[in-house]
């Protein structure tokens, strides 16, 4: 949404930056099954289909009602709090460029169309182990219409905040703070795990929890560095700083668990690369790289500090998304107001070079962003549990959602298995995979 | 002195921990297994393949003590293990001829909950 003044000038696609951008969207999308092999790490192996398949689900779900109504509601005109309906089902978007960008309107489309997956399926994160399915699909769909496409309205689309002069380079408000704080809500709604703080309940494979944060970090190159939607001058600097960022990140994190608990640990770095990378979400092409490398230290902490914190209390915010999201994004929307520096960005200073305007901007953002999302998902949550069931039951959590809500395990065996012939007519007549 | 099998499932084995804890009851080995006993097959689908899962996934306790300990062992499994559904598991009791720890060669009543001390 900031592009270059030349940039805006030219009506005209550019096939360079159409390339890219091309690029940027299926790394973005990449990102959801990279998130969902994290979470599944994360969870115990009776429940790692079932939290990779809230991920899958995030995709199917998301990507529809972005197509049917989202897409238009966050980027149609400039509504203070919400767009129009003139891109509903997709209309009128086409080959032609989209305003201020070089890329074609579809291809926009498909860029944000990715953010508004990835950031559906990080809400899982706090609700996975009990939630039942169907509930958590038609969370997504609601969620992804009523609280993603506003806040994306208000950042990216011509709502408030951007006009306002809030400055969020490619998803602080809706991705980072948008999950983090719904989680939060979804966490408090949907309540504990039964086993929460009586049993350990602990990752079940760190190997898929470092994968998924490798991958997620190679999908967040697109993210950050298609958020110029061009390869324009901060699309380069939101690039670099991707890799910056989360390596500053990684090494303050080493530092802090070898002084809290002696050791280095392998969670301990997969959550890492997540703070930094989002950390430098919604500064990516604002700040210098240098600076880039100090938000990548300054974020480690008030994350850390969330994540130590949080399991002592009786919130099970299951895989910590408001540390690592919404606490980090927090931090790199204010970080923003200060450390902004026009000479690099082409757009505005921060506090430090003389701006301090910037800095109340941004402090606006970090306020009505984690507001609404976690006041709207709230409400939304607990609409939907009037309707139907959010969680299993304690039979089924102890069960385990693989087996309960999909009929399968990740680590089959197929000892003990027998088969039934599918021509043999009696699967009606066999007990279906629901626990008596 | 007697060996003690109980065979329960595997998200109820830290509440057997537990209740086995409670009851004083020290030294227990635990292994996952596999059975089948009266409860309904889980049904399975891979694709186009729908299977019948015949054996279940268990946990088996072996434990190993004086006869003082046998009745508060036998609670403790059925404490802990209880759901009151089908596939809650069974408990074995079988004469154990000798019992010796490897560390100082004690024998028997010796070697065996409660542990000297």
């Amino acid at each position: 949404m900031t592009d270059l003044p030349h940039l805006a000038a030219a009506a005209q696609v550019d096939t360079g930056d159409t390339a890219w951008m091309l690029v940027a969207t299926a790394l973005v999308l990449m990102m959801t099954p990279a998130l969902g092999l994290f979470y599944a790490g994360l969870v115990r192996s009776k429940n790692t289909l079932n939290t990779f398949m809230m991920c899958v689900g995030a995709i199917a779900v998301a990507t529809v009602t972005w197509a049917l109504v989202g897409y238009s509601l966050a980027f149609d005109g400039d509504g203070d709090i919400i767009g129009g309906l003139g891109y509903t089902f997709l209309q009128d978007v086409g080959f032609e460029p989209r305003d201020g960008t070089t890329i074609p309107h579809l291809v926009f489309f498909a860029f944000q169309a990715t953010f508004c997956i990835i950031t559906t399926a990080l809400v899982s994160g706090a609700v996975v182990e009990r939630m039942r399915f169907g509930a958590f699909l038609v969370f997504a769909a609601l969620w992804s219409v009523l609280v993603y496409a506003v806040l994306a309205h208000w950042a990216f689309g011509g709502g408030w905040l951007i006009e306002g002069g809030t400055l969020d380079f490619a998803g602080g408000v809706p991705v980072e703070m948008g999950s983090g704080f719904s989680a939060l809500a979804a966490a408090l709604v949907v309540g504990a795990r039964k086993d929460y703080g009586r049993q350990a309940l602990l990752p079940h494979n760190s190997v898929y929890a470092l994968l998924g944060a490798g991958l997620l970090w190679f999908g967040w190159f697109g993210f950050n560095g298609g958020s110029g939607f061009s390869t324009g001058n901060s699309g380069v600097l939101a690039f670099t700083n991707t890799l910056l960022t989360p390596a500053c990140t990684l090494v303050v994190w080493f530092l802090l668990d070898a002084l809290r608990g002696r050791r280095v640990t392998a969670i301990g770095a997969a959550t890492a690369i997540i703070v930094g990378c989002v950390g430098i979400t919604p500064a990516g092409g604002f700040i210098s790289p240098g600076w880039a490398m100090v938000l990548g230290a300054v974020a480690a902490l008030p994350a850390y500090a969330v994540i130590v914190w949080r399991p002592r209390t009786r919130v099970d915010e299951t895989l910590d998304v408001l540390a690592a999201h919404g606490i980090a994004g927090f931090t790199g929307i204010l970080f923003i107001g200060f450390f902004a520096q026009e000479s690099w960005n082409g757009v505005s200073d921060g506090l430090l070079y003389g701006n301090a305007a910037q800095l109340g901007d941004q402090a606006l953002a970090a306020i009505a962003a984690p507001a609404y999302a976690f006041g709207a998902t709230f409400v939304l949550l607990k609409v939907i549990m009037r309707v139907m069931p959010l969680r299993a039951t304690e039979r089924e959590e102890a069960l385990g959602m693989d087996i309960v809500q999909h009929g399968e395990e990740a680590y089959a065996t197929g000892e003990g298995a027998i088969l039934i012939a599918p021509e043999t007519d009696d699967e009606a007549a066999v007990p279906v995979a629901d626990p008596v | 002195m007697k060996l003690v099998i109980g065979i329960v499932r595997p998200e109820k084995a830290n509440d057997v921990l537990e209740a086995l804890y409670r009851a004083e009851v020290r030294g227990v080995s635990m292994s996952r297994v596999q059975g089948h006993g009266g409860e309904l097959d889980q049904v399975e689908t891979y694709r186009g393949t729908t299977v019948k899962m015949g054996l279940a996934e268990k946990v088996r306790f072996e434990i190993a003590v004086s006869d003082a300990f046998v009745q508060p062992t036998i609670e403790a499994l059925c404490e802990g293990g209880r759901t009151g559904e089908v596939g809650d598991g069974k408990i074995f009791v079988v004469p154990l001829e000798r019992a010796i720890r490897i560390r100082t060669g004690e024998t028997d009543h010796g070697a065996v909950t409660p542990v000297s001390k």
